[in-house]
C-alpha cells in the first residue's frame, strides 16, 4: 500500500467536455514532443516516400511530386498514449486514399515505417475511407522535424504511436505484424475511446 | 529468503520533510529525514513516488544534493512550468510531510575519495545539484583534493547555492569556482557572460597534465558541448564521466 | 534548437537495479551492432517516449527497451551483446 502525498493530483491542465476526451486522458495547450530516438533531418531532396504493395510492387514519391497531389485541411483531437490529448489540431496533408488510388492493393494490413526506423501497424481500412493522411503542414506551418516532418502519418481516430513521424514508406501487407511499441506490450489498434493502451484492453 | 540475498534491491522508504530551503525564485531545496537510509555517495541520486487520493502514481528521479549525512537526504527542486511533480514538491510540501522515495542510485557519476583528484566539476544549470554533493562531501573530509568548479547559469539570480560556493572559494585555497552567466549579468560583472566554449574551458579548468577527473552535469547540449571541448583540449576520454539532466515531465 | 533530448544511462539506474539486482550503471556493456564496449551510463536514452529506448552511444543501434505494461515493467534486449558484472 502506497503512502497517500497529501494534496498531489493528476495534472488537469485544460477544462474540456468529457465527450471530446476519451478516459484517462488530460487536455494539454501544448505539443509534447515524443520520441524514441535522434530526430531525422531530412532534406526535401532527399525525401522520398514509398508504397510498396503485398505483391511486392513499389510507387515512390519525391518531394515535388508528393507536393503536387491534392491535399486538404485537417482539424482534428489528438490523443497520445502517455495520456495527454490536444484539442482542434489545424493540419495539412494528403488523405492516404490519394496515395492508394494509382497502387493495385487489396491487403488487409500496413505497417508504416520511418526514417531512423520507427515501425507501426494498421489495418488497411483505419487509413482508406478519409481517416489518415500524410500530413506535411502543422499550424499553417512546414510540420516542423521534432513533430514529424518533412511528413508523418496522421491517424487521429487511434492512439498517437499509430501517426508515424518522419513516415518513409507504408507497407501493404496480407499479414499482421506487431510494430516497435505494438511487439513490446502496446495494444496491437490502439482505439481511445475503448482504452487500448495494452496488448489485452 | 536470506537478508542479504535481498541487498540491492531498491525498496520505497518513507522520507518527512524537515526543511526547505529556498534557493532561488523557483527553486528549492527538501530536506527529507529518512528512516532506514543506508547512506549515498556524491553523485548518486533518488527516484521519488507520489500518491494521489484516487491511486495516480507519479515517479521522478532527483539527485542527491547533501554530504553523507545519516538519515538525511537533500533535494534540490525546479519547479517547471506546468509540471506535474515539480511544482507539488516545490510549492505544496510542508515540513511533517512524507513522500515516498527510494536509493541511493548510481556507480558510475559518483566521486569517491579513493578516486583522489584533483576534481573538475563542470555544471550547467541544475546540473550543479550532484556536483555540490561532490564539493560539501569534499569539504568535509581531513584532506580534500583540491577542486575547480566551472558553473554556468542562466543569470546570477537563478545561480543556485551562490552564498555557500562564495564563501567556500573565499575561505577554501583547494576550491575555486569561475561563474558564468549566458543571459544576464549584474551590474559590474567581470566574470563571464557566455555560454562555455573552448577558450572559456581552457582558462578556467585544471591542465591536461595534472590529469584531473572530470564531472560533468546539466542539460544534453550543455553536457555534450563540455565534453567535447574536454577531449578537444587532450584530456583522456575514461576521465570524464557525464550526467544529462532533461527537463522532461515536471 | 537541439530537439535531441536524450538522456543517458544514470537515468535508468533504479530500472536496471531492478533488473539486475546491483547498482549496474558503472558496468560495462557491448553493443551488438558495433561492439563498442562502454559503461550502460554512457548510452542514450529516450525518456520522452510510451517506454525508455536505450541506444549504443557510438552508433545509435536500440540495444534495450523498458515498458511498464500493466502486468508489470518489461525490458526487451534488443541488441545487447553481453553485460559484464565486475565483482
Amino acid at each position: 500500500m502506497s503512502l497517500i502525498s497529501r494534496g498531489f493530483q493528476r495534472r488537469r491542465e485544460v477544462e474540456a467536455s468529457p465527450d471530446r476526451v476519451p478516459p484517462g486522458q488530460y487536455v494539454t495547450n501544448d505539443f509534447p514532443v515524443l520520441s524514441a530516438g535522434p530526430t531525422p533531418r531530412i532534406s526535401a531532396e532527399e525525401w522520398r516516400f514509398r508504397v510498396t504493395s503485398e505483391r511486392g510492387e513499389e510507387t515512390t514519391w519525391t518531394w515535388e511530386e508528393f507536393s503536387a497531389l491534392p491535399a486538404e485541411a485537417v482539424k482534428v483531437d489528438i490523443h497520445c498514449v502517455t495520456k495527454w490529448s490536444k484539442l482542434d489540431t489545424d493540419w495539412r496533408g494528403v488523405s492516404v486514399d490519394t496515395i492508394l488510388k494509382g497502387v493495385g492493393s487489396s491487403a488487409a494490413f500496413a505497417t508504416a515505417h520511418s526514417y531512423g526506423g520507427y515501425t507501426t501497424n494498421l489495418p488497411v481500412v483505419d487509413l482508406t475511407g478519409g481517416k489518415a493522411w500524410i500530413a506535411f503542414q502543422y499550424g499553417g506551418q512546414p510540420l516542423a522535424p521534432e513533430h514529424g516532418g518533412p511528413a508523418r502519418l496522421l491517424v487521429p481516430h487511434l492512439y498517437f504511436w499509430k501517426s508515424a513521424k518522419w513516415i518513409h514508406r507504408l507497407e501493404l501487407r496480407d499479414s499482421d505484424r506487431p510494430g516497435f511499441w505494438e511487439s513490446l506490450g502496446y495494444h496491437g489498434y490502439g482505439d481511445p475511446w475503448k482504452e487500448q493502451r495494452y496488448a489485452g484492453d | 529468503m536470506e537478508r542479504t540475498a535481498l541487498r540491492g534491491r531498491l525498496t520505497w522508504l518513507e522520507a518527512e520533510v524537515v526543511q526547505l530551503v529556498q534557493e532561488t525564485a523557483r527553486v528549492k531545496t527538501i530536506v527529507f529525514r529518512v528512516p532506514g537510509w543506508t547512506g549515498h555517495l556524491p553523485g548518486q541520486h533518488v527516484d521519488i513516488r507520489l500518491t494521489a487520493e484516487d491511486g495516480y502514481q507519479a515517479q521522478r528521479s532527483y539527485s542527491i544534493a547533501n554530504a553523507n549525512n545519516n538519515e538525511h537526504v537533500a533535494l534540490t527542486v525546479e519547479a517547471v512550468e506546468n509540471g506535474e511533480v515539480s511544482p507539488y514538491l516545490v510549492d505544496e510540501l510542508v515540513a511533517g510531510d512524507r513522500i515516498e522515495l527510494r536509493g541511493p542510485i548510481g556507480g558510475y557519476f559518483v566521486w569517491e575519495p579513493s578516486l583522489g583528484g584533483p576534481l573538475q566539476l563542470i555544471a550547467g544549470g541544475s546540473g550543479l545539484v550532484p556536483l555540490m554533493a561532490m564539493i560539501r562531501s569534499q569539504m568535509s573530509y581531513a584532506s580534500p583534493v583540491r577542486t575547480n568548479l566551472v558553473a554556468s547559469a542562466r543569470s546570477w539570480e537563478e545561480l543556485i547555492y551562490r552564498d555557500e560556493l562564495e564563501k567556500l572559494s573565499r575561505e577554501r585555497d583547494d576550491f575555486d569556482v569561475v561563474y558564468t552567466l549566458t543571459r544576464s549579468q549584474p551590474h559590474g560583472w567581470n566574470g563571464y557572460g557566455r555560454r562555455i566554449d573552448k577558450d572559456l574551458l581552457a582558462a578556467s579548468t585544471f591542465a591536461v597534465e595534472e590529469a584531473p577527473l572530470i564531472f560533468v552535469c546539466g542539460p544534453t547540449g550543455f553536457v555534450e558541448t563540455a565534453a567535447a571541448i574536454m577531449l578537444e583540449l587532450g584530456h583522456q576520454p575514461g576521465g570524464i564521466k557525464t550526467e544529462r539532466f532533461g527537463p522532461s515531465g515536471g | 534548437m537541439n530537439s535531441d533530448t536524450h538522456l543517458d544511462g544514470n537515468s535508468i539506474g533504479s530500472l536496471l537495479q531492478d533488473l539486475f539486482g546491483r547498482e549496474m550503471t558503472d558496468q560495462r556493456a557491448c553493443c551488438d551492432a558495433c561492439g563498442a564496449i562502454n559503461p550502460l551510463a554512457t548510452a542514450r536514452v529516450y525518456v520522452d517516449a510510451p517506454g525508455h529506448v536505450v541506444r549504443c552511444a557510438i552508433c545509435g543501434t536500440v540495444v534495450l527497451v523498458a515498458v511498464t505494461v500493466p502486468t508489470g515493467v518489461r525490458i526487451s534486449f534488443q541488441a545487447l551483446r553481453w553485460v559484464e558484472l565486475a565483482p
